[in-house]
């Protein structure tokens, strides 16, 4: 059942990318339609009133639209049953290779990233069609947008299908390939075609690792499915060898520092709906690869991998949210902060390989299902927040956060849809971010059950960190919806800009949202159904989770770490409406007089003279100074006798990520000297090239003879 | 029964913690060779203050009037876990230390969103600055509580104490690093001298008073009050956690009593020390306050290093 579910969904993906050909040929299709309804006059007169050319763009659209949708829908069913039957299905498709056919495995784990894609799907196909409309008469066709979109999602479900090496990395060629075209698809921007093929180098990059790393337990299982894999036993050398591919693969699809670059680049790049997809979604693909890869195929796990893990995870996260502050594009911030999200989530998968290692299955378990936890979360605000951007970037065509300011005051639903995703995403009680961080700081707390002390030491210091970053993130998310929402205007086309007018385009984030309010309170079954996927994974689950009922969590033992969420929100209402009754009610509901704000007395007030977000992140740029590339310059221009009265200012403030300079630029640097120093065979003169073929041609006929 | 006594003692948490700031100010006041004002000066301003009209600027969106009830609720919901004169109560079970600090940012995320609605500079200022501080102060504190979580293997408040109690008077290296970490956060946390100063007026040298600058009336009493509270909350954090004796463990009226008279006790001693502390210290420009968290981080590091160290045994 869950099986044709998750088929039926790759279908409508993959139909829906087909139908997006037809954008322009409405005359041809108009013709085929008539021609076929010829014996029904009836049906003929509704098909000509869709295909008349006043028709046929909204139609088309929207179809496309709700293909993915059903896409979404099926991939939830898909992931539901998959997770509430547990149930492990298998097929073979006469696919691929001749001695190989495609392998399928559609077991709780896959449904779970299943039902991720499908929430953010449906969301995502709400949304669409209200945002795709300005593509419509722009430069570029439609039929691009939706072709590759309906293939990427095929990909990225693919993927998870997959149980053969060989069907694994064609499904994920075809999402990275199909990413590109998705992340070039306004190519009229040079620094949009750049992004695009720095993430087209990125993914080669990561393709190759990941191969290799199939290549390893290949050459010694003598075959390319999972059955084989999972049955070989390797020596600790190779398969540290692998794993370690495997994380430099996965973790550069998933943007984990150092190989992060390519993703703040990338995903503003695309249409929003589509980088709500690349950040919520596919980042969690990355994921699903390295967890699939890690626990599932290798038979043992090293300490030392968890380490590793742990510490690549603790940079990205304080990196990611760092370098997000400093940024004033909308989606280029959001980019980072999945960096930082996606170090979150290696920080818990880390502290799963050490327990595990260390003979503790328990506390690995609970590492995996926080992890689990914060893929499904990211993915919901994060999809959430990249959408909100999209509506605002579709109203005001204002990406800078320089520019916004008011638009509480001026989209009412959207900035209450948005502040729901910043409250989440800020890791706050009693929503969902936080529920996945509280379970991470609780796997930490049980590091004293480690055998050695510098791994009971370096845990904590990682958690004090993850302390450090969420904080920072309250910050930054302070710092986005204090400056676009709330304030004066800073510019006057924000200023005359007004609600989102398409309905599908406020539904799809507001189905998110709630769903972040939902899973935020009730995590209980959440978690519950995540033993299905820990149970198929590593053969242990947390039985204990809904011990004290199905509205706490605790997820260690009841004495050691509880947590209601619904009771919390209960609390909260509650003490909000009695102040409410005591102090409005009660004091002859005396109104708030409106009035201007204090101005020290000098008067005129302008927006100009808000905070700024530039200014806003400053004491962190100065606190944090080492980890920053900051280039400030302030030019003058001076006039009266001695220079006395400044007549123009000028500040400059650039603030670059340093893994330019450490790790791209060298990396660049010596494949430019070698290819240099390769070319010195290229004299340009034909008479080494005579010779270089009379030389090739003797060593051939020594080595023939 | 458990509930309601639970209920019972939130109410009076929430009902004393003005009388603490006053009698905190007493302190400092007689410190300093001033007549001080009636320990129950605080009662008096908050009723004036909520009797006022509030005034609020033209371009405020419906987070600045929600702000003040929803930073009252959460301090008081927080206020609610902490136990403070009897251990075992069933709503420390709600949430745990981690959730605690998750409510103070809760309330803090909302407070410095008020900041930047109104759109002036000194509103955005102050929530950067509230931001920085609380951003560089959370890493300590959890590092304080995750010392006190390992030895007692819980991060159930309630839980937590009990072990306490039951380990009898040990001295510890780490709880003593601890607990010293934690007084420095809970100074930067609460807007204390030498990191903010609570009654200065002066623009450009405050954070919490500048994020709260256009409250009046009614709203501002109730940031006020919350304010207070959030003072009491790591007041009794500290003497509960490292000093729990006397809390009473059963709900006996006899017990009870002997809880809330140590309790004060132990309040008017660490009311005394900060009210010194105050009086010699001054007031510390912005950007020191990075060294003097990195330093309370430091002493919790150190705590959770002997901790490691010197007290797990095998």
């Amino acid at each position: 059942m869950s099986l044709f579910f998750a088929y039926l969904s790759v279908v409508a993906a993959l139909a829906s990318g087909f139908l997006a050909l037809a954008t322009d040929k409405r005359s041809e299709l108009d013709r085929l339609v008539r021609l076929l309804s010829q014996p029904w006059p009836k049906l003929q007169v509704r098909a000509e009133g869709i295909f008349s050319a006043a028709h046929y763009a909204e139609f088309h659209r929207n179809s496309l639209f709700i293909l993915l949708g059903i896409s979404g829908v099926s991939a939830v069913l898909a992931g539901g049953t998959a997770l509430l039957s547990g149930v492990v299905t298998t097929d073979t498709l006469p696919f691929g290779l001749p001695w190989l056919n495609w392998h399928i495995r559609f077991d709780a784990l896959s449904g779970f990233f299943y039902l991720l894609i499908g929430l953010s799907l449906i969301a995502v196909s709400l949304f669409g069609p209200g945002y795709v409309r300005e593509f419509e008469h722009g430069k570029h066709s439609l039929a691009v947008l939706g072709l590759f979109t309906g293939f990427f999602v095929a990909g990225m479900e693919l993927v998870l299908l997959a149980d053969d090496a060989f069907f694994f990395v064609i499904a994920w060629e075809l999402m990275s390939l199909s990413s590109y075209f998705l992340v070039a698809f306004q190519h009229e921007h040079a620094s949009n075609r750049r992004a695009a093929f720095l993430y087209l180098l990125m993914a080669v990059v990561g393709a190759i690792a990941i191969i290799l790393a199939y290549g390893v337990l290949a050459s010694f299982s003598g075959g390319l499915t999972f059955d084989h894999f999972r049955s070989l036993k390797l020596t600790p050398v190779w398969s540290s060898v692998a794993f370690t591919l495997a994380l430099i693969g996965f973790g550069m699809k998933a943007g984990l520092v150092p190989f992060h670059a390519w993703l703040p680049e990338a995903h503003p790049a695309a249409p929003s709906h589509v980088s709500a997809l690349m950040s919520g979604v596919m980042l969690k693909i990355a994921v699903y690869g390295f967890i699939r890869f890690t626990f599932d195929l290798l038979d043992e796990v090293f300490w030392q991998w968890g380490l590793l893990a742990l510490l690549l995870g603790t940079a990205s996260a304080v990196l990611g949210i760092l370098y997000a502050m400093q940024q004033q594009n909308l989606k280029r911030l959001l980019a980072y902060s999945s960096v930082e999200n996606i170090g979150i989530i290696f920080i818990a998968l880390g502290l799963a390989l050490i327990f595990f290692s260390g003979g503790q299955p328990r506390l690995g378990t609970l590492g995996i299902v926080a992890a689990l936890m914060h893929c499904l979360n990211h993915s919901l605000f994060k999809s959430l927040l990249f959408l909100g951007a999209g509506a605002i970037l579709h109203n005001t065509h204002e990406q800078s956060m320089e520019n916004m300011g008011g638009l509480i005051h001026r989209m009412p639903r959207l900035s209450g849809i948005f502040l729901i995703g910043c409250i989440s995403i800020s890791g706050l009680p009693p929503f969902n971010g936080f529920v996945s961080e509280w379970l991470i700081f609780q796997t930490a707390l049980q590091t004293g059950n480690v055998d050695s002390g510098v791994i009971r030491s370096l845990i904590p210091t990682a958690s004090a960190v993850l302390a450090l970053t969420s904080a920072l993130a309250a910050g930054c998310f302070v710092n986005v919806y204090g400056v676009a929402f709330l304030g004066l205007p800073r510019s006057r086309h924000v200023a005359s800009c007004h609600e989102v007018s398409h309905r599908g385009m406020l539904a799809g984030p507001a189905m998110l949202a709630v769903l972040c309010v939902l899973f935020g309170i009730f995590p209980a079954p959440v978690i519950e159904s995540l033993n299905v996927v820990t149970g198929q994974l590593v053969g242990n689950t947390l039985p204990q989770v809904s011990a004290m009922g199905w509205l706490w969590v605790s997820p260690v033992a009841q004495e050691v770490a509880s947590y209601s969420p619904f009771l919390v929100l209960v609390g909260i209402l509650l003490t909000v409406w009695l102040c409410y009754q005591l102090f409005y009610r009660q004091s002859g509901r005396l109104e708030a007089r409106r009035a201007d704000p204090w101005d020290c007395g000098f008067g005129g007030l302008n927006a100009r003279m808000q905070y700024s977000c530039t200014g806003f992140a400053m004491p962190f740029r100065r606190i944090f100074q080492p980890v920053f590339d900051v280039e400030e310059t302030i030019e003058e221009q001076k006039s009266g006798p001695d220079g006395f009265h400044t007549q123009r200012l000028r500040y400059q403030l650039r603030v670059s990520d340093r893994s330019w300079a450490f790790v791209y630029q060298p990396v660049a640097r010596s494949v430019l000297n070698l290819s240099k120093w390769a070319s010195r065979i290229q004299t340009g003169n034909i008479r080494t090239y005579i010779a270089y073929s009379f030389f090739t041609l003797i060593i051939l006929l020594w080595g023939i003879s | 029964m458990a509930w309601l006594l639970a209920l019972l003692q939130t109410l009076l948490f929430i009902a004393s913690a003005p009388l603490l700031a006053g009698w905190l100010k007493k302190v400092k006041c007689r410190l300093q060779n001033r007549r001080s004002p009636s320990i129950i000066q605080p009662y008096r301003d908050l009723r004036k203050l909520w009797r006022k009209e509030p005034i609020v600027a033209h371009s405020a969106s419906w987070i600045f009037k929600a702000t003040p009830y929803i930073v009252l609720s959460t301090t008081v919901l927080t206020a609610s876990i902490v136990p403070l004169i009897a251990v075992n109560l069933p709503t420390a079970k709600i949430a745990d230390v981690v959730v605690l600090i998750g409510f103070f940012a809760l309330g803090r995320f909302f407070l410095a969103l008020a900041g930047m609605d109104i759109g002036t500079a000194f509103g955005g200022m102050g929530s950067s600055r509230e931001m920085t501080v609380s951003s560089l102060a959370e890493p300590a504190m959890l590092m304080a509580v995750f010392t006190l979580a390992m030895s007692a293997s819980t991060t159930n408040l309630s839980e937590a104490m009990k072990y306490v109690l039951n380990t009898g008077l040990v001295l510890r290296p780490s709880f003593v690093f601890a607990m010293l970490g934690l007084m420095l956060v809970a100074v930067a946390e609460t807007g204390r001298i030498p990191v903010d100063n609570p009654t200065t007026h002066l623009e450009l040298t405050m954070i919490h008073e500048a994020m709260i600058l256009e409250y009046s009336g009614r709203h501002l009493g109730l940031i006020e009050w919350a304010s207070q509270i959030k003072l009491m909350i790591y007041g009794v954090l500290i003497v509960n956690i490292f000093f729990p004796w006397g809390i009473a463990q059963s709900f006996s009226l006899e017990s009870l009593g002997i809880g809330a008279m140590s309790l004060l006790l132990k309040l008017i001693g660490l009311t005394v020390l900060l009210g010194l502390s105050e009086v010699v210290l001054a007031k510390m420009r912005v950007f020191r306050v990075q060294e003097y968290l990195s330093f309370a981080y430091l002493l919790t590091l150190l705590g959770m290093l002997s901790h490691i160290i010197l007290e797990v045994q095998h």
